[in-house]
């Protein structure tokens, strides 16, 4: 006979406002197996787990039901108890008394009876646990960070700096992502080069660190600690190893080709790198503009490069790597220009977005930090800037407000009029959204250094009218219409997830929120981990955030997973599926329906049969609902104890 | 008063039992009909456990689980929808009524959601009486 002890909790004031505990203690007294039951305020202090100890001690149990809040408060704090007090932590169950009943319901007399059906429920459950102990994993002492934009760089560069290895996976042929673009940062205005560069540098020098850039996560399989990814390489059509980085090859080609890291701006070769300062430098070949790929004689770069490094036949590569834990960092894209045609966005050429005017401020860009209108290489006089282009407009479906926009704009007003002194800004926008260390300030030197001219409202449309383009907008503050003719409108558009973020998210098994970004665990408490542990969040691939914000969230999820690979062995939940041998006929169902391949067959005396890796298993239950033989358990979720339950609870 | 129907309900432990949880912190109130008991994915529910709940007396089953393509584990709800597609239409055979039984989507954050079911489901059950069909005389 079991001897089974239930606690039944107060909450102070919260379950027996509604529940009569009393009443449930002597009817789970009257359950057969229950030796001990009994009431107290709060079970979770110190005191109340005491009781719960002295009664695992005295009353020799063998089971203890604790009936209090939901298992997601306080499960591990009473398991924990009891193991303290010699009872093997799995068996404890908790009968969740307070959210799913008396916070619910008030009726005394309906909720009681419901909270004793709930014990009973626990205690039928509780009779049919087995003492687990929890699942050794080794971890694998490296770290996968995907994205090699500043959140990579900084998550990799802590990582490796705190002595574990790194491997980053960067889509683009070069280290930088969006930053690399900028020109120069708010609210301090250092040119977001200046500051970048150097960390890239650090970061592709440092032994701890391997770079695969112009590359992809394929697959990911394996779990926390012990994760097997598959990464594949894109064909540069040079190779690396040989090139010395001279960009001869880019200087010749005579083929132009538009580059994304232009965002429209600017031209640059079917050979070459994105940006001269590009880390690693060494160029790729973009398939579709180069002139040889497109079936004419050409092979320039080939016939310039010194060391004969170009590769037309150069293929795909794959390559499998084991790693520990995983930094996803992918980052963020901006809304496209379809989405804005009362603006005139992708229609009239002197529409363009925000990123398209960095990249017109940037030193480095397609008019070398000169700010002139792409339609005929003017300098505006007068430039509209509207925000929230996107952001905070539930018919476009992103109600969300992007963050960054209400800061970026205001540096642009402030770095066109340095460089156009003579020169107008006007800014529409929803509300100044400026929260910040300094940035509250950096606002209002531009509205009172740089005299921008910030408009409350919207702009209703924007259209072409003797070579500007008039802007129509209201300004709510005063009531009236306004109309600004300009020379340029830039688009504070909506940030967006990175094109393929659900894809990764697919792969790596994590959640993603309705708008693409991914999700973490908690929103406060677990801010940079994923539901999947061992998998780690940092930067725009989040939700919108700022470099500095940024960084340090990067920082965060470095920290997080090196608390997994600085521990050589780390422990997990053992509630995982098992095979009854004698039971299983081998069919192998079990398998198909196994999200993480952890079911493989075994031969058993002649006979086949099916075995989990207790490792990989999660602990779904896919298998053991679909076994058609009942051969599959799960420990903690068994057949036989959710039938108990349903009994209890029908009784 | 009269007796409450019984409801039982199988909850995935990522999902609906958090949004059963939401729906307690934030004092949604709705019937005591419904016991929830917590799987780790609604892909765990044997169609056995619904079939035995009713044999057993119950007057209505749910099972709730994550929005498709929100599943923990990816694959295990989308399980769920085909297995319990074919349970209803099976319990339909046997002549039980259509509402004694439902699949719903209830993620973590729709604790308004869990409760409006609930609500749901047990004015059906008040309507349609005790069920007399699948429930073995005790």
């Amino acid at each position: 006979m079991p001897r089974i002890g239930a606690f039944i909790c107060h909450c102070g004031l919260n379950i027996t406002a509604t529940v009569d505990v009393e009443r449930v203690a002597a009817r789970a007294r009257a359950i057969p197996g229950v030796v001990h039951a009994e009431t107290y305020k709060y079970f979770c202090s110190q005191p109340g787990q005491e009781k719960i100890a002295e009664a695992i001690r005295s009353s020799r149990l063998d089971g203890v039901v604790v009936a209090a809040c939901s298992p997601s408060m306080h499960e591990a704090t009473f398991r924990e108890a009891a193991a303290l007090a010699g009872l093997n932590p799995y068996l404890v169950q908790i009968a969740n008394l307070r959210e799913q009943c008396s916070w619910v319901h008030s009726h005394r007399e309906t909720a009681t009876v419901k909270a004793a059906a709930l014990v009973a429920a626990m205690v039928a459950k509780v009779r049919r646990d087995q003492p687990l102990e929890p699942i050794r994993l080794s971890v694998y002492p490296r770290a996968l960070v995907i994205g090699g934009g500043v959140a990579g760089m900084q998550a990799a560069w802590d990582i490796a700096e705190a002595g574990h290895s790194v491997l980053v996976v960067e889509r683009e042929p070069n280290l930088g992502g969006r930053m690399a673009q900028l020109s120069e940062t708010f609210p301090t205005l250092d040119c977001a080069s200046c500051i970048l560069t150097p960390r890239t540098a650090e970061v592709a020098r440092h032994p701890r660190i391997e770079l695969l850039t112009w590359s992809e996560v394929r697959e990911v399989s394996g779990y926390v600690g012990n994760f097997s990814v598959k990464i594949a390489r894109r064909p540069a059509f040079v190779d690396w190893d040989r090139c010395i980085g001279c960009m001869l090859c880019q200087e010749k080609c005579p083929a132009p080709a538009p580059i994304a890291f232009e965002h429209g701006m600017g031209m640059g070769k079917a050979i070459g790198v994105s940006f001269p300062q590009a880390v690693p430098n060494r160029p790729v070949i973009r398939r579709e503009y180069c002139r040889r790929f497109q079936g004419r004689k050409c092979q320039v770069c080939a016939k310039v490069c010194p060391v004969g490094a170009v590769d037309f036949e150069q293929a795909e590569s794959f390559r499998e790597e084991k790693v520990g834990a995983i930094v996803v960092a992918t980052g963020f894209d901006v809304m496209p220009a379809a989405q804005f045609g009362e603006y005139g966005y992708g229609e009239y050429p002197d529409v363009i977005d925000s990123l398209a005017f960095e990249r017109l401020n940037s030193s480095s860009g397609p008019t070398g930090g000169v700010i002139r209108r792409p339609s005929d290489g003017k300098i505006p006089r007068e430039v509209v800037f509207i925000q929230c282009a996107g952001s905070r407009d539930p018919d476009r479906g992103k109600p969300y407000c992007s963050k960054i926009c209400c800061m970026y704009t205001a540096k642009h007003a402030f770095l066109y009029r340095q460089k156009v002194p003579d020169g107008q800004a006007y800014v529409f926008y929803m509300d100044i959204r400026a929260g910040g260390k300094g940035y509250e300030e950096f606002v209002q030197r531009t509205v009172d250094q740089a005299g921008a001219m910030y408009l409350r409202g919207r702009v209703a449309r924007v259209y072409p009218e003797d070579g500007r383009l008039l802007v129509e907008g209201v300004d709510t503050l005063s009531g009236t219409t306004v109309e600004v003719a300009a020379d340029l409108v830039v688009l504070a558009t909506a940030v967006l997830p990175r094109e393929g973020a659900r894809d990764l998210a697919r792969t790596l098994k994590i959640a993603v929120d309705e708008h693409g970004f991914y999700s973490e665990a908690h929103p406060k408490l677990r801010p940079v981990e994923t539901m999947t542990r061992g998998i780690f969040l940092a930067g725009a691939a989040q939700a919108p955030r700022d470099v500095a914000e940024t960084v340090a969230q990067a920082s965060a999820a470095a920290a997080k997973a090196l608390g997994l690979l600085t521990r050589g062995e780390l422990a997990a939940d053992p509630l995982v599926a098992q095979v009854d041998e004698a039971r299983c006929s081998g069919c192998l169902v079990c398998r198909h329906v196994c999200p993480y391949q952890a079911i493989e067959p075994r031969d058993v005396a002649a006979r086949k049969v099916a075995s989990v890796n207790p490792g990989l298993c999660q602990g779904c239950g896919a298998c053991a609902a679909i076994c058609r033989s009942g051969a599959m358990g799960l420990h903690g979720f068994s057949g036989k104890q959710v039938l108990a339950e349903v009994e209890a609870i029908c009784l | 008063m009269t007796a409450q129907p019984k409801l039982v309900g199988f909850a995935c432990r990522w999902c609906s039992y958090a949004g059963a949880d939401l729906a307690g912190t934030s004092r949604l109130e709705y019937p005591a009909s419904v016991h929830l008991i917590r799987v780790p994915c609604s892909g765990r529910v044997d169609p056995t456990f619904v079939i035995r709940a009713f044999q057993r007396g119950a007057d209505g089953v749910l099972v709730a689980g994550c929005h498709p393509g929100d599943c923990h584990y990816a694959s295990g709800n989308l399980f769920a929808r085909r297995r319990f597609a074919l349970v209803k239409r099976f319990l339909e055979y046997l002549g039980l009524e259509p509402e004694r039984f439902r699949l719903e989507w209830i993620s973590a954050a729709e604790g308004r959601r869990f409760a409006e079911v609930i609500r749901e489901m047990t004015a059906d059950l008040e309507r349609l009486g005790p069920n007399r069909k699948l429930r073995e005389d005790p």
